[in-house]
């Protein structure tokens, strides 16, 4: 019996993922200013230390090589490096000085500018536009600061209008607003 | 978060430092530091901007900063050490305040509330300071992530295995006990409560465990977004045996102010600790 095994399917399959590389997105990424990417040679000690890949399928070292390699496209959408806490735990024991909270936050920017962002996380950035915080003072806040005794409205940009326009002008001069959709 | 979501927090800082004879007064005008967790990752610039102006409305002043948030401490302190250590950055962001006649010339101190407690005031004031003493309580003590980390900016104690808290509520008379994996995230930053509360609530879960196993009383904490986490987390996970506590809560009862101010019956599971 003649054994027979037709490849052209997987050789389709390689070819159609190596033309996702994209060899320059680690440039982007250092020009960001996650200059230390390249440092890393890949032992996981980030990996054995993160509280959240206890939990999750969020891997740290091979995040960090998906970008060296240029996997921009697993990595920009994708749901895992929302799932960092940003503990430091990894970048105090990593033994090349890679700051992987920085370039976690590099990586989330890019993700933001290209539109990938929960809703949740819009609801905060409109607070901040609409109020200068992330909490809403409600009834229910003020009632709280009442019965311990503090002023109703800190004195914030909750008690100055001005004050909040400031904040606003920032806002609209980084292209906050903008970016975040608010 | 303190002032809108746990006042009581806010409101037994106050008193507590104004016991041990800290002067300070309200940073007018501020908005969020902004959250490191969330704008961080939105937009570094913007993150930034926002926090620089916070730190130039207090060098307007000539004031340092104290924060009882480690959200807040995270950005403020971590924007004024960039700024300080970046002349391109410091420019750029300059540009920006300059649409609000403003300027950040790098001279903002920004300090911890558990920081000042330690080394400015020191442990032996704060315990001539207990009226009250917790002689037979057990303390879980949870650092939260970023009073310590990152350490190469921060340089206040040992990230792996500090003491500065276990010995600020020994001051108090209690013990602070061992307890596996102490030094872990609480789970809420960096967006996750927000993006994905189900696996901040499993890293909470984790540290609630260890807490318990060990046999402490209470948790003490000294930021308020671990504490919402550990508060409402242990409402969500349905395991309301041990309170968490601010630090300053803890000195607030151990100093003897009024109970009132301590906003100790507003949170999910409200502190009732047992004197020894």
């Amino acid at each position: 019996m003649e054994l027979r095994i037709d490849m052209t399917d997987e050789v389709e399959v390689v070819e159609k993922k190596a033309k996702l590389v994209n060899p320059e997105f680690v440039e982007e990424v250092i020009k960001a200013g996650a200059v230390s990417v390249n440092l890393c040679w890949q032992c996981g000690t980030c990996t054995a230390s993160c509280p959240s890949g206890l939990h999750t399928a969020f891997r740290v070292r091979k995040l960090i090589r998906r970008v060296q390699l240029g996997f921009m496209d697993e990595v920009l959408p994708a749901d895992d490096m929302w799932m960092c806490t940003t503990c430091y735990t990894c970048h105090e024991r990593c033994p090349r000085d890679v700051k992987i909270p920085e370039i976690i936050f590099t990586l989330r920017n890019m993700a933001v500018k290209m539109g990938y962002m929960a809703e949740t996380h819009k609801k905060a950035a409109t607070l901040l536009v609409k109020t200068g915080h992330t909490i809403p003072l409600d009834d229910k806040a003020k009632a709280l600061r009442k019965k311990v005794g503090l002023i109703e409205t800190p004195l914030t940009t909750l008690s100055n209008s001005e004050a909040l326009e400031e904040v606003q002008k920032i806002l609209r001069h980084t292209g906050f607003d903008k970016i975040v959709g608010a | 978060m303190a002032p809108l979501r746990y006042p009581g927090i806010e409101s037994a800082a106050r008193a507590v430092l104004s016991a041990l004879d800290v002067q300070f007064s309200d940073l007018k005008d501020v908005s969020c530091c902004p959250a490191p967790g969330v704008f961080r990752s939105f937009d570094q610039q913007t993150w930034l901007a926002i926090s620089a102006r916070n730190l130039a409305l207090a060098e307007v002043q000539n004031a340092d900063i104290i924060t009882i948030c480690n959200g807040c401490f995270a950005s403020l302190f971590e924007v004024a050490y960039i700024l300080n250590n970046d002349r391109e950055k410091l420019d750029e962001i300059n540009a920006i305040l300059a649409d609000i006649d403003l300027e950040y010339n790098c001279t903002t101190n920004v300090k911890h509330f558990a920081d000042i407690l330690f080394k400015d005031i020191g442990v032996k004031k704060i315990a001539d300071s207990v009226n009250y003493p917790y002689k037979n309580l057990k303390i879980a003590v949870h650092y939260g992530c970023h009073f310590l980390k990152p350490s190469n900016v921060k340089n206040i104690d040992d990230p792996e295995r500090p003491m500065i808290l276990d010995k600020l509520v020994e001051a108090v008379g209690a013990t602070s006990v061992d307890y596996m994996d102490k030094n872990r995230c609480c789970g809420a930053g960096g967006g996750v409560r927000a993006r994905a509360k189900e696996v901040a609530l499993k890293m909470t879960a984790d540290k609630l465990e260890n807490i318990e196993k060990a046999g402490a009383n209470c948790i003490v904490d000294i930021c308020p977004f671990c504490h919402l986490q550990f508060d409402m987390g242990a409402m969500e996970l349905g395991k309301t045996n041990i309170p968490v506590v601010n630090l300053a809560q803890l000195y607030g009862l151990a100093f003897g102010i009024d109970k009132s101010k301590l906003g100790l019956d507003i949170q999910a599971v409200p502190i009732k600790l047992d004197k020894g």
